[in-house]
Protein backbone atom coordinates (compact mmCIF):
# COMPACT_ATOMS: atom_id res chain seq x y z
CA UNK A 1 0.00 0.00 0.00
CA UNK A 2 1.11 3.54 -0.71
CA UNK A 3 -0.26 6.87 0.37
CA UNK A 4 -0.56 9.46 -2.38
CA UNK A 5 -0.40 13.05 -1.17
CA UNK A 6 -1.23 15.51 -3.90
CA UNK A 7 -1.02 19.29 -3.43
CA UNK A 8 -3.23 20.76 -6.15
CA UNK A 9 -4.84 23.99 -7.27
CA UNK A 10 -8.12 24.65 -5.47
CA UNK A 11 -10.09 24.80 -8.69
CA UNK A 12 -8.85 21.36 -9.80
CA UNK A 13 -10.53 19.43 -6.99
CA UNK A 14 -13.60 18.52 -9.02
CA UNK A 15 -11.57 17.21 -11.97
CA UNK A 16 -9.23 15.20 -9.73
CA UNK A 17 -12.09 13.68 -7.78
CA UNK A 18 -13.74 12.61 -11.05
CA UNK A 19 -10.67 10.75 -12.35
CA UNK A 20 -10.10 9.10 -8.97
CA UNK A 21 -13.64 7.77 -8.98
CA UNK A 22 -13.25 6.60 -12.57
CA UNK A 23 -10.17 4.70 -11.42
CA UNK A 24 -12.16 2.97 -8.68
CA UNK A 25 -11.04 5.03 -5.68
CA UNK A 26 -14.02 6.60 -3.93
CA UNK A 27 -12.42 7.64 -0.66
CA UNK A 28 -10.08 10.51 -0.03
CA UNK A 29 -9.23 13.21 2.52
CA UNK A 30 -9.06 16.86 1.47
CA UNK A 31 -7.41 19.60 3.50
CA UNK A 32 -7.09 23.33 2.86
CA UNK A 33 -3.38 24.17 3.01
CA UNK A 34 -1.14 27.16 2.34
CA UNK A 35 2.35 27.14 0.92
CA UNK A 36 4.57 28.01 -1.93
CA UNK A 37 6.85 26.30 -4.40
CA UNK A 38 8.81 28.12 -7.03
CA UNK A 39 6.04 30.49 -7.98
CA UNK A 40 5.91 33.92 -6.40
CA UNK A 41 3.28 35.06 -3.94
CA UNK A 42 0.17 37.06 -4.48
CA UNK A 43 -0.31 40.84 -4.34
CA UNK A 44 -3.33 42.06 -2.38
CA UNK A 45 -4.74 45.48 -1.41
CA UNK A 46 -4.48 47.26 1.93
CA UNK A 47 -6.84 50.18 2.41
CA UNK A 48 -4.26 52.27 0.56
CA UNK A 49 -1.40 50.51 -1.20
CA UNK A 50 -0.71 46.84 -1.49
CA UNK A 51 1.10 43.91 0.15
CA UNK A 52 2.47 40.51 -0.82
CA UNK A 53 1.38 37.18 0.55
CA UNK A 54 4.00 34.47 0.19
CA UNK A 55 1.71 31.56 0.99
CA UNK A 56 -0.90 30.66 -1.54
CA UNK A 57 -3.99 28.62 -0.83
CA UNK A 58 -3.93 25.03 -2.16
CA UNK A 59 -5.74 21.80 -1.44
CA UNK A 60 -4.06 18.63 -0.22
CA UNK A 61 -5.63 15.33 -1.25
CA UNK A 62 -4.63 12.16 0.58
CA UNK A 63 -5.60 8.65 -0.41
CA UNK A 64 -4.11 5.19 0.07
CA UNK A 65 -3.85 2.95 -3.01
CA UNK A 66 -2.60 -0.55 -3.86
CA UNK A 67 1.06 -0.71 -4.90
CA UNK A 68 0.24 -1.76 -8.46
CA UNK A 69 -2.18 1.18 -8.89
CA UNK A 70 0.39 3.86 -8.07
CA UNK A 71 1.60 4.72 -11.63
CA UNK A 72 -1.94 4.72 -12.99
CA UNK A 73 -3.22 6.96 -10.21
CA UNK A 74 -0.33 9.40 -10.54
CA UNK A 75 -1.02 9.71 -14.26
CA UNK A 76 -4.69 10.26 -13.58
CA UNK A 77 -4.05 13.03 -11.02
CA UNK A 78 -1.42 14.74 -13.18
CA UNK A 79 -3.77 14.63 -16.16
CA UNK A 80 -6.60 16.19 -14.19
CA UNK A 81 -4.63 18.78 -12.16
CA UNK A 82 -2.16 20.07 -14.72
CA UNK A 83 -2.41 23.51 -16.35
CA UNK A 84 1.24 23.86 -17.38
CA UNK A 85 1.72 27.10 -15.42
CA UNK A 86 3.75 27.47 -12.24
CA UNK A 87 1.80 26.54 -9.14
CA UNK A 88 0.23 23.32 -10.39
CA UNK A 89 1.44 21.54 -7.24
CA UNK A 90 3.23 18.30 -6.33
CA UNK A 91 2.55 14.64 -5.68
CA UNK A 92 4.29 12.61 -2.98
CA UNK A 93 4.14 8.81 -2.62
CA UNK A 94 4.71 7.36 0.84
CA UNK A 95 4.80 3.71 1.97
CA UNK A 96 2.00 2.68 4.32
CA UNK A 97 2.53 -0.02 6.95
CA UNK A 98 -1.06 -0.89 7.70
CA UNK A 99 -4.63 0.32 7.46
CA UNK A 100 -7.68 -0.45 9.60
CA UNK A 101 -11.32 0.15 8.77
CA UNK A 102 -12.75 1.30 12.08
CA UNK A 103 -16.30 0.02 11.46
CA UNK A 104 -15.39 -3.60 10.69
CA UNK A 105 -11.86 -4.00 11.98
CA UNK A 106 -10.64 -5.07 8.50
CA UNK A 107 -6.91 -4.61 8.12
CA UNK A 108 -4.38 -4.13 5.33
CA UNK A 109 -5.49 -4.09 1.70
CA UNK A 110 -9.01 -5.03 2.75
CA UNK A 111 -9.30 -1.75 4.59
CA UNK A 112 -8.23 0.41 1.66
CA UNK B 1 -38.96 77.13 27.04
CA UNK B 2 -41.37 74.27 26.51
CA UNK B 3 -40.45 70.81 25.31
CA UNK B 4 -41.05 70.39 21.58
CA UNK B 5 -42.14 66.83 20.96
CA UNK B 6 -40.85 66.65 17.37
CA UNK B 7 -37.40 67.87 18.37
CA UNK B 8 -37.35 65.55 21.36
CA UNK B 9 -38.27 62.52 19.27
CA UNK B 10 -35.49 63.28 16.83
CA UNK B 11 -32.86 63.82 19.52
CA UNK B 12 -33.78 60.58 21.31
CA UNK B 13 -33.59 58.68 18.01
CA UNK B 14 -30.32 60.42 17.14
CA UNK B 15 -28.89 59.44 20.51
CA UNK B 16 -29.70 55.80 19.79
CA UNK B 17 -28.22 56.15 16.28
CA UNK B 18 -24.94 57.49 17.66
CA UNK B 19 -24.89 54.71 20.26
CA UNK B 20 -24.90 52.17 17.41
CA UNK B 21 -21.77 53.73 15.92
CA UNK B 22 -19.55 52.38 18.68
CA UNK B 23 -20.32 48.70 18.04
CA UNK B 24 -20.11 49.62 14.33
CA UNK B 25 -16.63 50.97 14.92
CA UNK B 26 -15.80 47.80 16.86
CA UNK B 27 -16.63 45.69 13.80
CA UNK B 28 -14.92 48.14 11.42
CA UNK B 29 -11.71 47.84 13.44
CA UNK B 30 -12.22 44.18 14.30
CA UNK B 31 -12.33 43.11 10.68
CA UNK B 32 -8.96 44.74 9.99
CA UNK B 33 -6.82 42.93 12.55
CA UNK B 34 -5.46 39.40 12.56
CA UNK B 35 -7.82 36.63 13.59
CA UNK B 36 -6.14 36.15 16.97
CA UNK B 37 -6.97 39.74 17.99
CA UNK B 38 -10.54 40.04 16.76
CA UNK B 39 -12.24 39.75 20.17
CA UNK B 40 -9.72 42.06 21.76
CA UNK B 41 -10.16 44.76 19.11
CA UNK B 42 -13.95 44.62 19.31
CA UNK B 43 -13.77 44.69 23.10
CA UNK B 44 -11.60 47.83 23.13
CA UNK B 45 -14.38 49.82 21.45
CA UNK B 46 -17.36 48.09 23.03
CA UNK B 47 -16.08 48.51 26.59
CA UNK B 48 -16.30 52.30 26.17
CA UNK B 49 -20.10 52.08 26.02
CA UNK B 50 -19.92 50.74 29.57
CA UNK B 51 -16.93 52.66 30.93
CA UNK B 52 -17.61 56.13 29.53
CA UNK B 53 -21.36 55.52 29.83
CA UNK B 54 -20.86 55.42 33.61
CA UNK B 55 -18.31 58.23 33.89
CA UNK B 56 -20.44 60.52 31.72
CA UNK B 57 -23.42 60.62 34.07
CA UNK B 58 -21.26 60.82 37.18
CA UNK B 59 -19.03 63.75 36.22
CA UNK B 60 -18.30 63.86 32.47
CA UNK B 61 -21.37 65.82 31.45
CA UNK B 62 -20.81 68.35 34.20
CA UNK B 63 -17.13 68.85 33.33
CA UNK B 64 -17.98 69.24 29.64
CA UNK B 65 -21.16 71.29 29.69
CA UNK B 66 -21.63 72.32 33.32
CA UNK B 67 -21.57 75.95 34.48
CA UNK B 68 -18.40 77.50 33.13
CA UNK B 69 -15.17 77.93 35.06
CA UNK B 70 -12.96 80.42 33.21
CA UNK B 71 -13.83 79.12 29.76
CA UNK B 72 -11.67 76.03 30.27
CA UNK B 73 -13.81 73.49 32.12
CA UNK B 74 -17.28 72.97 33.53
CA UNK B 75 -17.88 73.06 37.26
CA UNK B 76 -19.13 69.96 39.04
CA UNK B 77 -22.52 71.57 39.78
CA UNK B 78 -24.19 68.90 37.63
CA UNK B 79 -22.34 66.02 39.34
CA UNK B 80 -24.44 62.88 39.04
CA UNK B 81 -26.75 64.78 36.65
CA UNK B 82 -28.03 66.81 39.60
CA UNK B 83 -30.22 69.58 38.22
CA UNK B 84 -30.31 67.97 34.78
CA UNK B 85 -33.95 67.11 34.38
CA UNK B 86 -36.95 66.67 32.13
CA UNK B 87 -37.27 70.39 31.46
CA UNK B 88 -35.05 71.86 28.74
CA UNK B 89 -31.76 73.48 29.64
CA UNK B 90 -31.65 77.28 29.45
CA UNK B 91 -28.61 77.22 27.19
CA UNK B 92 -28.39 73.96 25.23
CA UNK B 93 -31.07 72.51 22.94
CA UNK B 94 -33.75 74.62 24.55
CA UNK B 95 -36.66 72.68 23.05
CA UNK B 96 -35.75 69.17 24.27
CA UNK B 97 -35.43 67.76 27.79
CA UNK B 98 -32.03 68.56 29.26
CA UNK B 99 -31.58 64.84 29.97
CA UNK B 100 -31.95 64.06 26.25
CA UNK B 101 -29.26 66.58 25.34
CA UNK B 102 -26.97 65.21 28.05
CA UNK B 103 -27.30 61.63 26.83
CA UNK B 104 -26.91 62.66 23.18
CA UNK B 105 -23.60 64.31 24.07
CA UNK B 106 -22.58 61.26 26.11
CA UNK B 107 -22.63 59.11 22.99
CA UNK B 108 -20.06 61.42 21.38
CA UNK B 109 -17.73 61.04 24.34
CA UNK B 110 -18.06 57.25 24.16
CA UNK B 111 -17.16 56.94 20.48
CA UNK B 112 -14.29 59.43 20.73
CA UNK B 113 -12.55 57.30 23.33
CA UNK B 114 -13.26 54.18 21.25
CA UNK B 115 -11.84 55.82 18.12
CA UNK B 116 -8.21 56.06 19.20
CA UNK B 117 -8.08 52.37 20.19
CA UNK B 118 -7.52 51.61 16.48
CA UNK B 119 -3.97 52.87 16.92
CA UNK B 120 -2.97 50.42 19.63
CA UNK B 121 -4.66 47.17 18.66
CA UNK B 122 -2.92 43.80 18.86
CA UNK B 123 -0.47 44.85 21.59
CA UNK B 124 -1.90 47.10 24.34
CA UNK B 125 -2.66 45.60 27.74
CA UNK B 126 -6.41 45.76 28.39
CA UNK B 127 -6.03 47.02 31.96
CA UNK B 128 -3.68 49.77 30.74
CA UNK B 129 -6.18 50.79 28.07
CA UNK B 130 -8.93 51.12 30.67
CA UNK B 131 -6.71 53.13 33.01
CA UNK B 132 -5.52 55.37 30.18
CA UNK B 133 -9.06 55.87 28.85
CA UNK B 134 -10.34 57.10 32.22
CA UNK B 135 -7.52 59.64 32.41
CA UNK B 136 -7.85 60.70 28.77
CA UNK B 137 -11.62 61.08 28.96
CA UNK B 138 -11.36 63.20 32.11
CA UNK B 139 -8.36 65.36 31.22
CA UNK B 140 -8.58 65.60 27.43
CA UNK B 141 -12.10 64.89 26.14
CA UNK B 142 -14.07 66.84 28.75
CA UNK B 143 -11.94 70.02 28.56
CA UNK B 144 -11.86 70.06 24.73
CA UNK B 145 -15.63 69.47 24.55
CA UNK B 146 -16.06 72.38 26.96
CA UNK B 147 -13.78 74.72 25.00
CA UNK B 148 -15.54 74.06 21.71
CA UNK B 149 -19.16 73.44 22.61
CA UNK B 150 -19.99 74.88 26.02
CA UNK B 151 -21.70 78.26 26.10
CA UNK B 152 -18.63 80.00 27.52
CA UNK B 153 -15.93 77.68 26.21
CA UNK B 154 -13.04 79.83 25.01
CA UNK B 155 -12.87 78.41 21.46
CA UNK B 156 -16.64 78.74 21.17
CA UNK B 157 -16.43 82.36 22.25
CA UNK B 158 -13.84 83.29 19.65
CA UNK B 159 -16.22 81.90 17.03
CA UNK B 160 -14.58 78.63 15.97
CA UNK B 161 -17.29 76.46 14.38
CA UNK B 162 -17.63 72.74 14.95
CA UNK B 163 -21.09 71.45 14.09
CA UNK B 164 -20.79 67.85 15.27
CA UNK B 165 -17.24 67.21 16.41
CA UNK B 166 -14.48 67.69 13.84
CA UNK B 167 -12.15 69.02 16.51
CA UNK B 168 -13.71 67.56 19.66
CA UNK B 169 -14.10 64.04 18.28
CA UNK B 170 -11.94 63.50 15.23
CA UNK B 171 -8.85 65.66 15.61
CA UNK B 172 -8.86 64.86 19.30
CA UNK B 173 -8.90 61.10 18.64
CA UNK B 174 -6.55 61.30 15.64
CA UNK B 175 -3.86 63.19 17.55
CA UNK B 176 -4.21 60.87 20.55
CA UNK B 177 -3.90 57.86 18.24
CA UNK B 178 -0.62 59.07 16.78
CA UNK B 179 0.90 59.88 20.18
CA UNK B 180 -0.18 56.63 21.78
CA UNK B 181 1.00 54.45 18.88
CA UNK B 182 4.33 56.23 18.94
CA UNK B 183 4.66 55.64 22.69
CA UNK B 184 3.60 52.01 22.49
CA UNK B 185 5.88 51.01 19.60
CA UNK B 186 5.12 48.77 16.65
CA UNK B 187 3.54 45.35 16.73
CA UNK B 188 6.00 42.43 16.73
CA UNK B 189 6.88 41.71 13.13
CA UNK B 190 5.66 45.07 11.86
CA UNK B 191 9.15 46.42 11.16
CA UNK B 192 10.07 43.12 9.50
CA UNK B 193 7.15 43.77 7.13
CA UNK B 194 5.21 40.66 8.11
CA UNK B 195 1.78 41.11 6.54
CA UNK B 196 -0.84 41.88 9.19
CA UNK B 197 -3.78 40.69 7.19
CA UNK B 198 -7.36 41.74 7.78
CA UNK B 199 -9.27 38.72 9.11
CA UNK B 200 -12.63 39.72 7.61
CA UNK B 201 -13.23 42.49 5.12
CA UNK B 202 -17.00 41.82 5.20
CA UNK B 203 -16.88 42.77 8.91
CA UNK B 204 -15.13 46.01 7.92
CA UNK B 205 -17.97 46.74 5.51
CA UNK B 206 -20.69 45.98 8.08
CA UNK B 207 -18.91 48.23 10.54
CA UNK B 208 -18.58 51.06 8.01
CA UNK B 209 -22.28 50.72 7.17
CA UNK B 210 -23.31 50.96 10.82
CA UNK B 211 -21.08 54.02 11.17
CA UNK B 212 -22.66 55.61 8.10
CA UNK B 213 -26.16 54.85 9.44
CA UNK B 214 -25.37 56.16 12.91
CA UNK B 215 -23.71 59.26 11.51
CA UNK B 216 -27.13 60.62 10.51
CA UNK B 217 -27.80 60.92 14.23
CA UNK B 218 -24.33 62.30 14.84
CA UNK B 219 -24.60 65.12 12.28
CA UNK B 220 -28.28 65.70 11.56
CA UNK B 221 -28.98 65.17 15.28
CA UNK B 222 -26.49 67.92 16.06
CA UNK B 223 -29.00 70.38 14.61
CA UNK B 224 -30.72 69.70 17.97
CA UNK B 225 -34.05 70.40 16.27
CA UNK B 226 -36.00 68.34 13.76
CA UNK B 227 -36.50 70.97 11.09
CA UNK B 228 -34.77 72.19 7.96
CA UNK B 229 -31.28 72.37 9.43
CA UNK B 230 -31.41 68.68 10.37
CA UNK B 231 -32.48 67.86 6.82
CA UNK B 232 -29.67 69.96 5.39
CA UNK B 233 -27.08 68.26 7.62
CA UNK B 234 -28.56 64.88 6.70
CA UNK B 235 -27.99 65.59 3.00
CA UNK B 236 -24.44 66.92 3.44
CA UNK B 237 -23.61 63.85 5.53
CA UNK B 238 -24.75 61.31 2.97
CA UNK B 239 -23.27 63.26 0.08
CA UNK B 240 -19.81 63.58 1.62
CA UNK B 241 -19.73 59.87 2.47
CA UNK B 242 -20.73 58.93 -1.05
CA UNK B 243 -18.26 61.33 -2.71
CA UNK B 244 -15.36 60.22 -0.55
CA UNK B 245 -16.16 56.51 -0.95
CA UNK B 246 -16.27 56.91 -4.70
CA UNK B 247 -13.04 58.92 -4.74
CA UNK B 248 -11.21 56.36 -2.60
CA UNK B 249 -12.40 53.53 -4.82
CA UNK B 250 -11.08 55.34 -7.90
CA UNK B 251 -7.73 56.06 -6.22
CA UNK B 252 -7.38 52.38 -5.38
CA UNK B 253 -8.37 51.45 -8.91
CA UNK B 254 -5.77 53.77 -10.44
CA UNK B 255 -3.22 52.22 -8.12
CA UNK B 256 -4.36 48.66 -8.75
CA UNK B 257 -7.87 47.46 -7.92
CA UNK B 258 -11.10 48.93 -6.51
CA UNK B 259 -11.13 47.28 -3.06
CA UNK B 260 -14.06 46.91 -0.64
CA UNK B 261 -11.81 47.87 2.26
CA UNK B 262 -10.94 51.00 0.30
CA UNK B 263 -14.47 52.17 -0.47
CA UNK B 264 -15.56 51.46 3.11
CA UNK B 265 -12.64 53.48 4.45
CA UNK B 266 -13.32 56.30 2.01
CA UNK B 267 -16.95 56.57 3.11
CA UNK B 268 -15.90 56.84 6.76
CA UNK B 269 -13.34 59.53 5.88
CA UNK B 270 -16.03 61.50 4.07
CA UNK B 271 -18.25 61.27 7.14
CA UNK B 272 -15.38 62.49 9.32
CA UNK B 273 -14.69 65.48 7.09
CA UNK B 274 -18.31 66.63 6.85
CA UNK B 275 -18.82 66.37 10.62
CA UNK B 276 -17.70 69.90 11.58
CA UNK B 277 -19.29 71.41 8.46
CA UNK B 278 -22.52 69.43 8.24
CA UNK B 279 -24.89 72.18 9.39
CA UNK B 280 -22.94 75.19 8.13
CA UNK B 281 -22.42 74.47 4.42
CA UNK B 282 -24.88 74.13 1.56
CA UNK B 283 -25.56 70.53 0.51
CA UNK B 284 -23.61 70.65 -2.75
CA UNK B 285 -20.45 71.76 -0.93
CA UNK B 286 -20.34 68.29 0.61
CA UNK B 287 -18.99 67.09 -2.75
CA UNK B 288 -15.66 68.97 -2.69
CA UNK B 289 -15.37 68.36 1.05
CA UNK B 290 -15.76 64.60 0.59
CA UNK B 291 -13.59 64.31 -2.52
CA UNK B 292 -10.67 66.28 -1.08
CA UNK B 293 -10.94 64.43 2.24
CA UNK B 294 -10.52 61.10 0.48
CA UNK B 295 -7.48 62.28 -1.49
CA UNK B 296 -5.78 63.75 1.59
CA UNK B 297 -6.45 60.71 3.78
CA UNK B 298 -5.46 58.22 1.10
CA UNK B 299 -2.05 59.78 0.65
CA UNK B 300 -1.65 60.38 4.38
CA UNK B 301 -2.21 56.66 4.89
CA UNK B 302 0.36 55.73 2.23
CA UNK B 303 2.80 58.21 3.78
CA UNK B 304 2.21 56.87 7.29
CA UNK B 305 2.79 53.30 6.20
CA UNK B 306 5.84 53.89 4.03
CA UNK B 307 7.64 56.88 5.52
CA UNK B 308 6.68 57.54 9.12
CA UNK B 309 7.78 54.27 10.69
CA UNK B 310 4.98 54.51 13.27
CA UNK B 311 2.68 51.50 13.54
CA UNK B 312 -0.48 53.55 13.94
CA UNK B 313 -2.17 50.31 13.13
CA UNK B 314 -5.62 51.16 11.81
CA UNK B 315 -4.75 54.67 10.60
CA UNK B 316 -6.87 56.69 13.01
CA UNK B 317 -4.51 59.61 12.38
CA UNK B 318 -4.84 59.44 8.59
CA UNK B 319 -8.64 58.96 8.67
CA UNK B 320 -9.79 61.02 11.64
CA UNK B 321 -6.84 63.34 12.26
CA UNK B 322 -6.35 64.37 8.64
CA UNK B 323 -10.02 64.03 7.64
CA UNK B 324 -11.07 66.01 10.73
CA UNK B 325 -8.48 68.72 10.09
CA UNK B 326 -9.62 69.11 6.50
CA UNK B 327 -13.25 69.20 7.62
CA UNK B 328 -12.60 71.89 10.24
CA UNK B 329 -10.71 74.03 7.72
CA UNK B 330 -13.32 73.34 5.02
CA UNK B 331 -15.91 74.72 7.44
CA UNK B 332 -13.97 77.97 7.45
CA UNK B 333 -13.91 77.93 3.66
CA UNK B 334 -17.42 76.84 2.67
CA UNK B 335 -19.65 77.99 5.58
CA UNK B 336 -22.58 80.26 4.73
CA UNK B 337 -24.78 82.26 7.08
CA UNK B 338 -27.62 81.60 4.66
CA UNK B 339 -27.51 77.91 5.63
CA UNK B 340 -27.37 78.44 9.38
CA UNK B 341 -27.88 81.80 11.04
CA UNK B 342 -26.05 80.53 14.11
CA UNK B 343 -22.98 79.82 11.96
CA UNK B 344 -20.82 82.21 9.97
CA UNK B 345 -19.72 83.06 6.47
CA UNK B 346 -16.51 81.40 5.35
CA UNK B 347 -13.78 82.21 2.87
CA UNK B 348 -15.89 81.73 -0.26
CA UNK B 349 -18.42 84.19 1.16
CA UNK B 350 -15.66 86.71 1.68
CA UNK B 351 -14.88 86.12 5.37
CA UNK B 352 -11.26 84.97 5.60
CA UNK B 353 -11.28 85.50 9.38
CA UNK B 354 -13.43 82.41 9.81
CA UNK B 355 -10.67 80.28 8.30
CA UNK B 356 -8.19 81.81 10.76
CA UNK B 357 -10.50 80.95 13.67
CA UNK B 358 -10.81 77.40 12.39
CA UNK B 359 -7.03 77.12 12.03
CA UNK B 360 -6.57 78.26 15.60
CA UNK B 361 -9.05 75.69 16.94
CA UNK B 362 -7.41 72.94 14.87
CA UNK B 363 -3.92 73.82 16.09
CA UNK B 364 -5.00 74.08 19.73
CA UNK B 365 -6.73 70.70 19.77
CA UNK B 366 -3.84 69.02 17.91
CA UNK B 367 -1.22 70.27 20.33
CA UNK B 368 -3.28 69.74 23.47
CA UNK B 369 -4.46 66.24 22.58
CA UNK B 370 -1.08 65.06 21.30
CA UNK B 371 0.82 66.48 24.26
CA UNK B 372 -1.60 65.32 26.95
CA UNK B 373 -1.86 61.86 25.40
CA UNK B 374 1.89 61.53 25.44
CA UNK B 375 2.10 62.57 29.09
CA UNK B 376 -0.79 60.38 30.24
CA UNK B 377 0.45 57.43 28.18
CA UNK B 378 3.92 57.77 29.68
CA UNK B 379 2.38 57.89 33.15
CA UNK B 380 0.34 54.74 32.64
CA UNK B 381 3.37 53.00 31.15
CA UNK B 382 5.43 53.86 34.27
CA UNK B 383 2.72 52.77 36.66
CA UNK B 384 1.41 49.52 35.17
CA UNK B 385 3.03 49.08 31.73
CA UNK B 386 1.19 49.75 28.48
CA UNK B 387 2.13 46.64 26.57
CA UNK B 388 1.43 42.96 26.89
CA UNK B 389 4.40 40.57 27.16
CA UNK B 390 5.95 39.23 23.93
CA UNK B 391 4.42 35.80 24.56
CA UNK B 392 0.95 37.26 25.13
CA UNK B 393 1.30 39.26 21.94
CA UNK B 394 2.36 36.21 19.93
CA UNK B 395 -0.50 34.11 21.26
CA UNK B 396 -2.90 36.95 20.53
CA UNK B 397 -4.83 39.27 22.80
CA UNK B 398 -8.09 37.32 22.46
CA UNK B 399 -6.74 34.46 24.51
CA UNK B 400 -4.14 36.32 26.60
CA UNK B 401 -6.36 39.25 27.64
CA UNK B 402 -9.89 37.87 27.46
CA UNK B 403 -9.67 34.08 27.53
CA UNK B 404 -11.87 33.86 24.46
CA UNK B 405 -11.52 32.87 20.83
CA UNK B 406 -13.49 34.56 18.05
CA UNK B 407 -14.23 31.22 16.41
CA UNK B 408 -14.53 28.37 18.89
CA UNK B 409 -14.15 24.64 18.67
CA UNK B 410 -12.43 22.26 16.27
CA UNK B 411 -15.31 22.55 13.88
Amino acid sequence: MKKIEAIIREEKLGAVRKVLEESGYYGMTVTEVSGHGREGGLTLQWRAGEYRVDYLPKLKIELVVLDEDVPRMINAIVGAARTGAMGDGKIFVIPVENAVRIRTGDEGVNAV
Amino acid sequence: MNVNTGDTAWILISTALVMLMTPGLALFYGGMVRRKNLISTIMMSFVMLALIGVLWVIYGYSLSFGPDWGGVIGKLSWFGLRGVGEAPSETYATTVPHLAFAMFQGMFAIITVALFTGAVVERIKFSALIFFSVLWFTLVYCPVAHWVWAQNGWLYRIGALDFAGGTVVHINAGAAALALAWLLGPRRGYLEKEPMEANSIPLVMIGASLLWFGWFGFNAGSALTSGGLAASAFVTTNTAAAAAGLTWMILGWIHRRPSLQGIATGAVVGLVAITPAAGFVSPIMALPIGIIAAILSYYAMLFRASKMGIDESLDVWACHGIGGTWGALATGIFAQLAVNAAGADGLISGNAMQLVRQLLAVAVVWVFSFGMTWILGKLVDRLIGLRVSPVEETVGLDISQHGEKAYGGLR
